[in-house]
């Protein structure tokens, strides 16, 4: 419903309602915060407090919280009231998809107006699958990053299902913007979740590679690093003994590009008893301008390289110099377990 | 008073200088926006036809470059002043922010009073269309503002209260009694007067923002006007089977209504075991591999789900079990090159996350200090409240030094205060997301409350005086101790615990 506010007829003109007295707002006497109202919206709030007073659950009543959504789609209550409506009036669900799809372009980061979208959805069930993924996927043209669509379409995909395609997709919004952190993070959703790949564990080898890539390609991009750190979490053995790590980082550090994210991914693996050879040794060492600041600990001497050439975390560097030992301790505990 | 701000002890402090910063910005290739659709882009001292398929730069690269060159072009005007003019810059405008914060008080600005509801609807959708890269937690909280006047209320409460100021009694008066109004018969407070249950229901966050508020105006009358059994018997009705909450009746379930039924149960001192049973779990499958926490299991993790996690597992005294090492390399990093702080990797900084993430980093900071005294039963929920902080001799020896050799802090160097001042302070009065949006009154309350965390985050307790080096520009900028994990002044937050005192 497109709202043109000169076609509007006033509901006390429409004799549908005339037998409904509005019930006005009742802010008291000196109210705070203040807004004023346009005298339309404070008209239709009226009649939508009237039948929600009277829990009317009829046709009517369903239009006019179309009508009060329209002028204000984050009033939580008269969504509910719609929702309780719907049911009442068993309606045809795909309607309601329809005028949601119709508020989203201007509502696409709206509470309300998603969790409604998976109300709806979870009541159709697996059907509705294929068309909430076109949905989201829709949103993700004008904002790849749009964080209600990414949690909807996780939701979809647990609940509803559709997984097939989704990692290809992910590969898809990599290659428009390989630092869409979205797009990693649904990555790494699915092949934790998908239930035909096997999990985590089946998938590393070749994550890892995507990854590795995806970090040559754009050694600035912190994405692609978590990503990488992430598919290890829980499994540090692996993660010390996967040479791709380590030499992502070598290649990284020879080139000269920035080399923030590459020490710090190194820090990690020194820490989880990692043994480095000569070359990563001498790459990190042609980093720190001072010999003499040089530490027969790598770890050491990576985080005094950090505090220089990540000045803004000098700090957080510090305290992890301090820190190491029992970081140390920690990991080669875990490397021992294993 | 003095101000020793000057401009070669900002470059000591953070070792970028500000002609580095100029230099950076120099190296980024200039958008010209007026591009031809099939993307060319005019490149420093390059041909259009020189420019190659992976010069084009991504949809992330792009808005951030564009950010990069606004920023650096007002720290560019900085260098360029005279001192004087430069102190002035660094200044919190107290004066101006108060004006701002009463008016919205007695009556929203003359964007919100419209005429009829197209423009109403249009001014809306064009102020989130303008801060569509943070308009998330922008409004994370708040439906359309008509739903949410208690979150303004507390936006402007809590600003003005940061400030040391407070308001006159009618307006407090007419606040407590507008807040009351609020109220649902069966508990909770709604988003809207004329009695909640009547046409609003009661809700996680506008419980927050309503009891928030009357905490922070304070006195018997309003905190007498908080009927706790009904609010506790609200959060009961929330509390959702897999441990976490739902905002509404039939609402969402995510981190944040976690996070405001466990902030508002711990304020008034009805927290029991069977709200906190099970929100550990939840938040903890909350934490993604990133390390920070996402507002859904498997979402992104994100700065204002991150914090609210966080402040949350620091409330049941569960955090222990949240992997923080790897939820403060995410934080760290979350502080961008303009000074400010970003929601997600690889997404602009905007003032509120000043407190979502500066404010999560000031929590880790205590909990860090606290861990490295080694005290093995840290009550770590304790160590943020005033009177049980300063009851504990040992805690306080170890930490007046030992602090900054033992924690993370990301707010040390001068970064912070630069893009603070520069990029989201309105001289006129107010605060904003970043330069090209305008000032408004959650970006006001975020922005003060993310400057009160980092000043304090020094402190031993309330009575002592944070450092001038943490304050953050001339001293005068001192804005009053918070309880970060609430987000409620420090002095009003304690009368609460103390009105509160009795169980239920």
């Amino acid at each position: 419903m497109d709202s043109d506010e000169d076609d509007r007829i006033p509901l006390s003109q429409r004799p549908e309602w005339s037998d409904v007295t509005p019930v006005p707002q009742d802010d008291g006497p000196n109210p705070v915060v203040p807004i004023s109202y346009s005298k339309e919206f404070a008209e239709t709030m009226g009649y939508v407090r009237a039948v929600y007073l009277a829990d009317e659950r009829s046709h009517r009543a369903l239009q006019l919280t179309a009508e009060a959504i329209h002028f204000n789609a984050g009033n939580y209550t008269v969504w509910q009231f719609r929702r309780l409506i719907l049911e009442a009036l068993n309606a045809d669900l795909h309607d309601e998809l329809e005028f949601v799809e119709h508020l989203a372009s201007k509502n696409s980061k709206n509470y309300q107006l998603w969790h409604h979208r998976r109300w709806v959805a979870e009541k159709l069930g697996t059907e509705a699958a294929g068309r909430e993924l076109e949905f989201t996927k829709k949103i993700f043209v004008n904002d790849a990053k749009n964080y209600h669509a990414w949690s909807h379409r996780q939701w979809v995909l647990q609940t509803l299902g559709g997984w097939e395609d989704e990692l290809a997709y992910c590969d898809e919004l990599l290659e428009d913007d390989i630092f869409n952190n979205s797009a990693w993070n649904q990555r790494y959703f699915v092949i934790t979740r998908h239930p035909g790949l096997g999990g985590i564990e089946a998938t590393r080898d070749s994550e890892v590679s995507y990854a590795v890539k995806a970090i040559l390609t754009k050694p600035e991009n912190e994405s692609s690093w978590r990503y990488l750190r992430g598919l290890y979490k829980n499994s540090m053995p692996s993660f010390v003994m996967d040479r791709r790590v380590s030499t992502v980082c070598l290649t990284v550090l020879t080139t000269k590009a920035n080399c923030v994210f590459a020490l710090s991914l190194l820090l990690d693996l020194l820490s989880n008893g990692f043994e480095p050879n000569q070359e990563l040794k001498n790459a990190v060492e042609a980093l720190l301008p001072e010999s003499r600041d040089q530490d027969s600990d790598m770890a050491v001497t990576i985080c005094s390289v950090l505090e220089i050439v990540d000045p803004m975390r000098v700090n957080y560097w510090r305290w992890r110099k301090k820190s190491l030992h029992s970081e140390v301790e920690e990991g080669v505990r875990n490397l021992r377990v294993h | 008073q003095s101000f020793k701000f000057k401009l070669c002890v900002l470059e000591k402090i953070h070792k970028i200088s500000w002609k580095n910063l100029l230099e950076i910005s120099l190296t980024r290739p200039v958008i010209n926006k007026q591009a031809t659709g099939d993307g060319v882009y005019r490149m420093i001292g390059m041909e259009p036809s020189s420019s190659s398929p992976e010069w084009k730069p991504t949809v992330s690269q792009e808005e951030q470059w564009i950010l990069e060159r606004q920023v650096f072009h007002i720290y560019q005007l900085f260098c360029n002043i005279p001192p004087k003019s430069q102190a002035v810059m660094l200044e919190l405008q107290r004066d101006n922010h108060i004006e701002y914060l009463m008016k919205g008080l007695r009556h929203l600005g003359p964007s919100f009073s419209v005429l009829d509801a197209k423009y109403f609807t249009l001014s809306l959708c064009a102020l989130m269309v303008r801060c569509r890269n943070s308009f998330l937690y922008c409004h994370l909280f708040t439906a359309l503002l008509l739903s949410s006047r208690p979150w303004i209320c507390y936006w402007i409460l809590h600003s003005i209260a940061l400030l040391g100021e407070s308001v006159d009694d009618a307006l407090e008066h007419n606040a407590i009694h507008f807040i009351s109004r609020c109220q649902d018969q069966h508990g909770g407070y709604g988003g809207g007067p004329g009695q909640a249950s009547y046409f609003s229901m009661p809700h996680l966050a506008t419980t927050y923002a309503a009891v928030n508020s009357l905490i922070t105006l304070g006195g018997h009358r309003s905190l007498g006007s908080i009927n706790r059994v009904k609010i506790y018997s609200f959060l009961r009705r929330m509390k959702h089977t897999s441990g976490g909450f739902s905002m509404h009746d039939g609402g969402e379930v995510d981190v944040r209504a976690c996070y405001t039924a466990i902030s508002v149960a711990c304020a008034l001192n009805i927290l029991d075991e069977d709200l906190v049973q099970g929100v550990g779990d939840y938040i903890l499958s909350c934490q993604t591999y990133e390390g920070g926490i996402a507002g859904e299991p498997g979402s992104e993790a994100h700065g204002g789900y991150t914090f609210c996690g966080l402040a949350t597992m620091i409330l049941v005294n569960e955090v222990n079990r949240l992997d923080l090492a790897s939820l403060t390399d995410w934080l760290v990093f979350r502080q961008g090159v303009e000074g400010g702080f970003q929601g997600r990797t690889n997404k602009l900084v905007d003032g509120c996350y000043s407190f979502w993430q500066g404010g999560a980093a000031v929590l880790i900071q205590r909990l860090h200090a606290a861990a490295g005294e080694g005290h093995s039963s840290v009550r770590s929920n304790e160590s943020f409240t005033s009177s049980e902080f300063s009851d504990d001799e040992e805690l306080l020896e170890g930490t007046s030094s030992g602090m900054a050799e033992i924690s993370p802090d990301v707010e040390e160097d001068g970064s912070h205060l630069k893009f603070f001042a520069a990029s989201t302070q309105m001289v006129e009065g107010g605060f904003r997301d970043k330069p090209g949006k305008n000032r408004d009154h959650y970006h006001t309350c975020y922005c003060l409350s993310g400057l009160a965390a980092a000043q304090y985050s020094w402190s031993k307790d309330a009575d002592s005086p944070p450092l001038p080096r943490s304050v953050l520009g001339p001293y005068s900028n001192l804005l009053e101790p918070i309880n970060p994990l609430c987000n409620i002044v420090l002095k009003q937050y304690n009368e609460a615990r103390q009105f509160f005192s009795k169980p239920l």
